[in-house]
């Protein structure tokens, strides 16, 4: 309870910092738009010369690419702590952090959300609703509550990640660039994993399981049923993910010495 | 022009010092290489060819455009805006250079450094891992090189016009992601252009955007007959004379109504 209501006042007072600058939260949201827009107008124009992505329609990688929009703006909204070494450890930001009464990720978590990223969501659905419309996808009555376990289960799995990858820096403050990758290696998880080699399928699946973000649990509701087993794998995946995160981050957190002043 | 010179000469020991950082960075492309070159395979299908081009043509367009990017690529708009908002443009005023050209000095500066230390080094591993097609003929080379030139100092406008217009809209952080987007999208960095509907070609017929990438990258690819090759260069120089003026003007008209934010 308590959790909850730090929460809100910190999102109450994360929206009055935003909303002194409107036009610039306004260009944000766009540009937000504008680079979502890229990868639509990607697959529009690669469909324009082909019917099918290894038995994959045009409509259904559309889908595919809607349903990751939503699980990855969560994770944009609230785990995007990229630059958590700079921030935290290098400047010797953390003491802080641990002086504070809730649990350390949470408080970062807090501090470092990014609510406008919430936008695509929205944006997400709206194109799993043009592309599932146009497959004539039915609806039961428990796919929503399906949907939320799947989004959440794939926020999960780049939280956790992110998490993982924030907690070396306990270890070692030096400046690597494995986290502009990780943003990279996650496109992989917007098509279907089948169009890539052994190697690279196994890594996505069990390593840096992003196919869990999108074409697994999508594969659920384009009725793939070959694809059921790793569909309903989602939730487990990405809370053992964050789960284990956290787990590394508190182990982390006692190796932390400290750097500021 | 010597101390123009001196420019690109600092800025490129400057990257030299950090070259660390891009033994990564050759990694991340490949990564995204890697991406669309299955993404590609999987397109291709069994078809032969798509608008003329094969599946190795194909990867081969794209790992040179990646690489190319390294060269032609820079930060200046967002410098710009950076000295433009801190104040630190009015010292720039004053000092005995022309601040645009010492600005795309340093881009180049940056540009060769990549080159030699990101680009080529890159570009042979990607040969490595994926199958990709070099052109054996030396003409090809050649125009490849003046391309890529032309590539820069039509990029390099667009970000300079981009930067100067912050001293009218004070803050353009949308705009500048906004024309990352654009470039992204029309310079055929993803997609060739030939790739897009036929109305769409013939509205980037009218746009500099193509010069940056797709230009570069086809004549690389041996994806454009003799002809085509110069009429393409053509493009790139009449735009790179087109894009002078809007930059002059703009700054003319920014240096008069000049408003220091601090500094």
């Amino acid at each position: 309870m308590k959790h909850a209501a730090i929460f809100f006042h910190y999102v109450s007072q994360y929206m009055k910092t935003r909303l002194t600058y409107r036009v610039d939260m306004l260009m944000e949201i766009m540009s937000d738009l504008l680079f979502q827009a890229v990868n639509l107008v990607f697959i529009l124009v690669v469909f324009g010369h082909t019917q099918f992505l290894s038995g994959w329609s045009r409509d259904e990688i559309i889908f595919i690419y809607g349903f990751f929009l939503v699980p990855f703006a969560i994770f944009g909204a609230f785990f995007n702590i990229w630059d958590f070494n700079e921030r935290y450890i290098v400047k010797g930001e953390m003491d802080r952090i641990l002086t504070r009464p809730v649990h350390s990720l949470f408080q970062i978590i807090l501090e470092r959300m990014e609510l406008e990223s919430l936008f695509g969501m929205i944006t997400g659905i709206a194109v799993m609703v043009y592309a599932g419309m146009r497959l004539d996808l039915s609806i039961s009555w428990y796919d929503p509550f399906i949907f939320i376990l799947m989004v959440i289960g794939g926020a999960f799995v780049y939280a956790g990640i992110f998490v993982m990858l924030a907690s070396i820096s306990f270890w070692s403050d030096s400046r690597t660039s494995i986290i502009p990758m990780m943003y990279n290696i996650g496109n992989y998880g917007r098509y279907p994993v089948d169009i890539y080699n052994k190697v690279i399928r196994f890594i996505l699946t069990w390593i840096l399981p992003f196919a869990f973000v999108g074409v697994y649990p999508s594969a659920y509701f384009l009725g793939r049923e070959d694809w059921y087993v790793y569909a309903f794998l989602t939730p487990v995946v990405g809370f053992g993910f964050f789960f284990l995160s956290i787990f590394i981050w508190n182990v982390g957190v006692t190796k932390y010495r400290g750097a500021g002043n | 022009m010597a101390k123009y010179i001196e420019m690109i000469r600092i800025r490129f020991l400057m990257m030299l010092a950090y070259r660390t950082n891009y033994y990564s960075g050759i990694l991340i492309y490949s990564i995204n290489i890697g991406a669309y070159y299955f993404l590609w395979s999987a397109i291709y299908g069994d078809k032969g060819e798509i608008e003329g081009l094969s599946v190795i043509q194909m990867t081969t367009y794209i790992a040179v455009a990646w690489m190319a990017r390294a060269f032609y690529f820079n930060n200046i708009d967002r410098e710009i805006a950076q000295e433009i908002k801190e104040g630190k443009v009015a010292v720039e005023f004053i000092r005995p250079y022309h601040y645009l050209t010492m600005k795309t000095m340093q881009g180049l500066g940056e540009g060769i450094f990549r080159l030699g230390f990101f680009s080529v080094p890159g570009m042979i591993i990607v040969s490595l891992i994926f199958p990709i097609n070099f052109s054996a003929a030396l003409s090809t080379w050649l125009f490849f090189m003046v391309s890529i030139i032309f590539s820069f100092i039509v990029n390099t406008q667009i970000n300079l016009l981009t930067g100067v217009m912050t001293f009218f809209f004070f803050n353009n952080d949308g705009l500048i992601r906004a024309k990352r987007v654009v470039i992204d999208l029309f310079s055929g960095l993803l997609l060739p252009i030939s790739f897009y509907p036929v109305w769409a070609q013939s509205v980037m017929d009218f746009l500099p955007f193509k010069a940056i990438s797709y230009i570069p990258s086809m004549i690389f690819t041996d994806g454009f007959s003799r002809n085509e090759v110069w009429d393409a260069l053509l493009f790139q120089f009449v735009w790179a004379l087109i894009l002078i003026i809007p930059i002059q003007v703009l700054w003319i008209i920014a240096k008069r109504q000049l408003i220091v934010q601090g500094g």
